[in-house]
């Protein structure tokens, strides 16, 4: 690793963006123009579910239905929470980011199957156009689309079921495309232990991509078929059982949270030594632990469940599963920590937001196990506490993580500098809006306010004013991020190819890198974290 | 898209990336059944008796034939991808014909045995023995009429001149696949028509 952490030339002048014309666009076999489509994609579906959210903190601003019905009330948060879900937060890293950064991790010169690549992406198109077209009878159901209302409902779940399911098939050959090209495509001497922790974490990803998506796709197709055909699998008039769609469901969506939240993971990995300038402690632990949860994720969909009625021996079986996939997470966040400690830590807005994911992601974690306890969930079940914890994990952890990576690349994507002046202030508006908006849930959580109600009892009005006030201040914390990128677009000053002088393979690109990536097939002969040592 | 392509520089690279990503792709295709066939077992377990009467419903002659004639299509299969290994594109394009030709056996006599059963008012939903039948021989259908497809682009890069004795890859790929769905069917036989 010669070159690397020696500021090369900047870019020569728009290398992967010099060509023009939507087709360049739209036809692209290039990894990262398709990383981009996919980032845009995905940030214009943040915003528009982030607009329903604030819809729902409208309503929730009195404690009767003022603004909307209740109909449309829980049309909102269904349309918020699936959008959030399948149409952002399980696309925006691993198909964005990940696309872009993956084969630059590795050295290569693309994907394995980059025609396979760019398919990928007109199917997730393709999948929510349909989904879109769904929203003549808009869906009421929740983003869990439960049997037996879900086989019932006048809202169009049909169309809905086989919009989604074209989106996990975009997400399955990306998970494939990423596992080998992974294996096969490693630069020289990028052996499985030089690999940057974001790799692992998105090897990881990939495979519970590839593992549990299938099933949530035949659910999706079993439930078009229970109310085209009326198969009777989920309904226990025809001798079928609801509870068979609920475990087929979080078979997948359990282990899709990780999905969600390893590849912001990998980020956080990438950027903490960077901008702390020391070697990440515990490298190996923290490859595979990502491993680990992966493999773990797959035992404990049944604590979605506890409240089903399943068997005795089955809840307590879960419980237990539960707490142990905190162990492998618990790993990464001690190793993150060890990192930091006494290094020459620096504050520009990726280390930020990095910062904030590890403290909202621990207390997102933290509250977990109450939800994972058999004896408390009960009592916390479907109420606010469940609303404020899964924000804190998700949006706490996984979007801040993918905001980490949006600052930290943005450079190397764009070839722009970002203001960092305004990179700040955004960073400060999102970090006290979001805990205003979230932590005011969790205490009306505690004191037992149901979710999903548009109505709520006069005793909650204060934390609902709160929250709101919260969620005003969090959304113009990211209106002025989104500003910021759009002037950094348009007048940033030009990146030099490594900025932050990190040592991993894509800063020994140009910014933006060209078309083929490298000039030359790097030869990687350590690995990637030698900061503090004299080279870096 | 200066110079950006489909084929690595390295052939033998791009030959077991392909082959990774074909056993990946049919690692999801095994799960994708996967689900239906714990259906299955959850059901039966539940309801013995409606498996026992019901399975005697279908018919056990037309099923024993369209075993045969898929365990034959996967023999023409391998024929094919030998004869291309050794050169002989002709010979490849004689064998996935045949292959597609037994395909269309099988889905006539699917189409036989649906057209009997909704003959005799039996449909997906009449109960959970006969939607089980039709989502798992219909999802499996879908698969062999996707084969077909597959196999056939197949046919036409070797008329092309794209298959040769050092690059046949897509025959050796498809060829995969359709073993695949070849033993899919093995499974669902027993299990459908012939465990009472
Ligand atoms: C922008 C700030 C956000 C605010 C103010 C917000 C607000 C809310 C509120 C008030 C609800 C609960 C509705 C109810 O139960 O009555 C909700 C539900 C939900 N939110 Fe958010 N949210 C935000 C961002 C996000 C993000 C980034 C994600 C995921 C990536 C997300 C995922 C969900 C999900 C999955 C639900 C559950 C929907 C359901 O019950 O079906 N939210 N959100
Ligand atoms: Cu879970």
């Amino acid at each position: 690793m010669e070159a690397i952490g020696r500021p090369e030339a900047g870019g020569n002048g728009g290398g992967y963006l010099a060509e023009r014309g939507w087709r360049s666009w739209a036809f692209t076999l290039d990894h990262k123009r398709i990383g981009a489509m996919y980032l845009w994609t995905t940030i214009f579906f943040f915003l528009v579910g982030g607009v329903f959210a604030l819809l729902l903190r409208l309503e929730l601003l009195s404690p009767q239905t003022r603004y909307f019905s209740n109909h449309a009330y829980n049309v909102f948060f269904t349309l918020h929470g699936s959008m959030m879900i399948f149409l952002f937060i399980i696309p925006a890293i691993p198909s964005g980011l990940g696309n872009f950064f993956i084969p630059l991790h590795l050295g290569a010169r693309d994907v394995a199957f980059p025609r396979l690549n760019l398919a990928s992406y007109w199917v997730f198109v393709a999948g929510f156009l349909v989904i879109i077209g769904s929203l003549v009878a808009p869906m009421d159901t929740g983003w869990t689309f439960y049997t037996p209302y879900s086989a019932k409902s006048a809202a169009a779940v049909t169309t809905l079921s086989l919009g989604l399911f074209l989106i996990g098939l975009s997400s399955i050959l990306t998970g494939l495309n990423f596992i080998v090209t992974i294996h096969k495509l490693r630069a020289p001497g990028m052996t499985w232990h030089r690999m940057p922790l974001f790799l692992w974490s998105m090897y990881a990803t990939s495979i519970i991509q590839v593992i549990a998506t299938p099933v949530v796709g035949v659910t999706f197709l079993l439930l078009a078929a229970e109310r085209l055909l009326g198969v009777g699998f989920y309904d226990p008039a025809k001798g079928g059982d609801p509870v068979l769609f609920q475990h087929f469901f979080w078979f997948y969506s359990h282990p899709v949270v990780y999905v969600m939240i390893l590849p912001a993971m990998g980020i956080i990995s990438e950027v903490i030594p960077v901008f702390s300038r020391k070697p990440i402690f515990g490298y190996k632990a923290i490859a595979y632990s990502s491993l680990a949860i992966a493999f773990l994720g797959f035992l404990v969909w049944g604590h979605h469940m506890f409240t089903s009625g399943m068997s005795p021996l089955a809840n307590a079986i879960f419980s237990f599963l539960t707490f142990f996939v905190a162990v492998p997470t618990a790993v990464k966040v001690f190793n993150w920590i060890a990192t930091l400690y006494k290094g020459s830590i620096t504050f520009e807005s990726p280390m930020l937001y990095a910062l904030t994911f590890i403290f909202l992601f621990a207390v997102g974690g933290l509250t977990g196990p109450f939800l994972g306890a058999l004896a408390t969930n009960v009592q916390l079940h479907d109420t606010y506490f469940v609303v404020a914890h899964f924000h804190y994990t998700m949006m706490g952890g996984t979007v801040m993580g993918f905001f980490a990576g949006l600052h930290y690349w943005f450079p190397k994507m764009t070839g722009k500098m970002l203001n960092e002046k305004v990179a700040r202030l955004a960073w400060a508006l999102v970090f006290v809006g979001f805990n205003v908006t979230f932590f005011t849930m969790f205490i009306a959580g505690t004191r037992g306010m149901p979710r999903r109600y548009a109505e709520y009892l006069p005793k909650f009005h204060t934390e609902n004013v709160i929250s709101t006030i919260g969620s005003v201040v969090l959304a113009v914390g990211i209106l002025v991020m989104c500003w910021n990128f759009f002037q950094g677009l348009r007048k940033g000053g030009p990146a030099p190819a490594n900025p932050w002088r990190a040592l991993s393979l894509e800063w020994k690109a140009a910014s933006p890198p060209d078309t083929e990536n490298f000039h030359e097939i790097p030869i990687v002969t350590e690995w990637p974290y030698g900061y503090g040592t004299p080279k870096a | 898209m200066s110079g950006h392509s489909d084929e690595h520089a390295d052939p033998a690279v791009a030959f077991e990336s392909a082959k990774l990503g074909v056993w990946t792709f049919l690692a999801t295709e095994v799960l994708l059944f996967g689900a239906l066939f714990t259906a299955y077992t959850i059901f039966r377990m539940k309801y013995p008796e409606l498996f026992r009467v019901e399975h005697a419903k279908l018919d056990r002659v037309l099923g024993a034939v369209n075993t045969v004639v898929l365990i034959t299509s996967s023999f023409t299969v391998v024929l094919g991808v030998d004869a291309i290994k050794r050169g002989k594109a002709r010979m490849l394009e004689v064998c996935f014909g045949a292959t597609i030709l037994l395909a269309a056996v099988f889905l006539c006599v699917k189409y036989v045995e649906y057209s009997a059963k909704f003959h005799h008012g039996l449909y997906p939903g009449t109960n959970l023995f006969f939607s089980l039948y039709f989502m798992m021989t219909g999802l499996h259908g879908i698969h062999v009429l996707l084969g077909m497809g597959l196999l056939s682009y197949v046919i036409v890069l070797s008329r092309r001149g794209r298959l040769s004795a050092s690059y046949y890859t897509p025959a050796e790929m498809s060829g995969l696949y359709w073993h695949f769905v070849d033993l899919v069917w093995i499974y669902l036989f027993p299990l459908l028509y012939l465990l009472g």
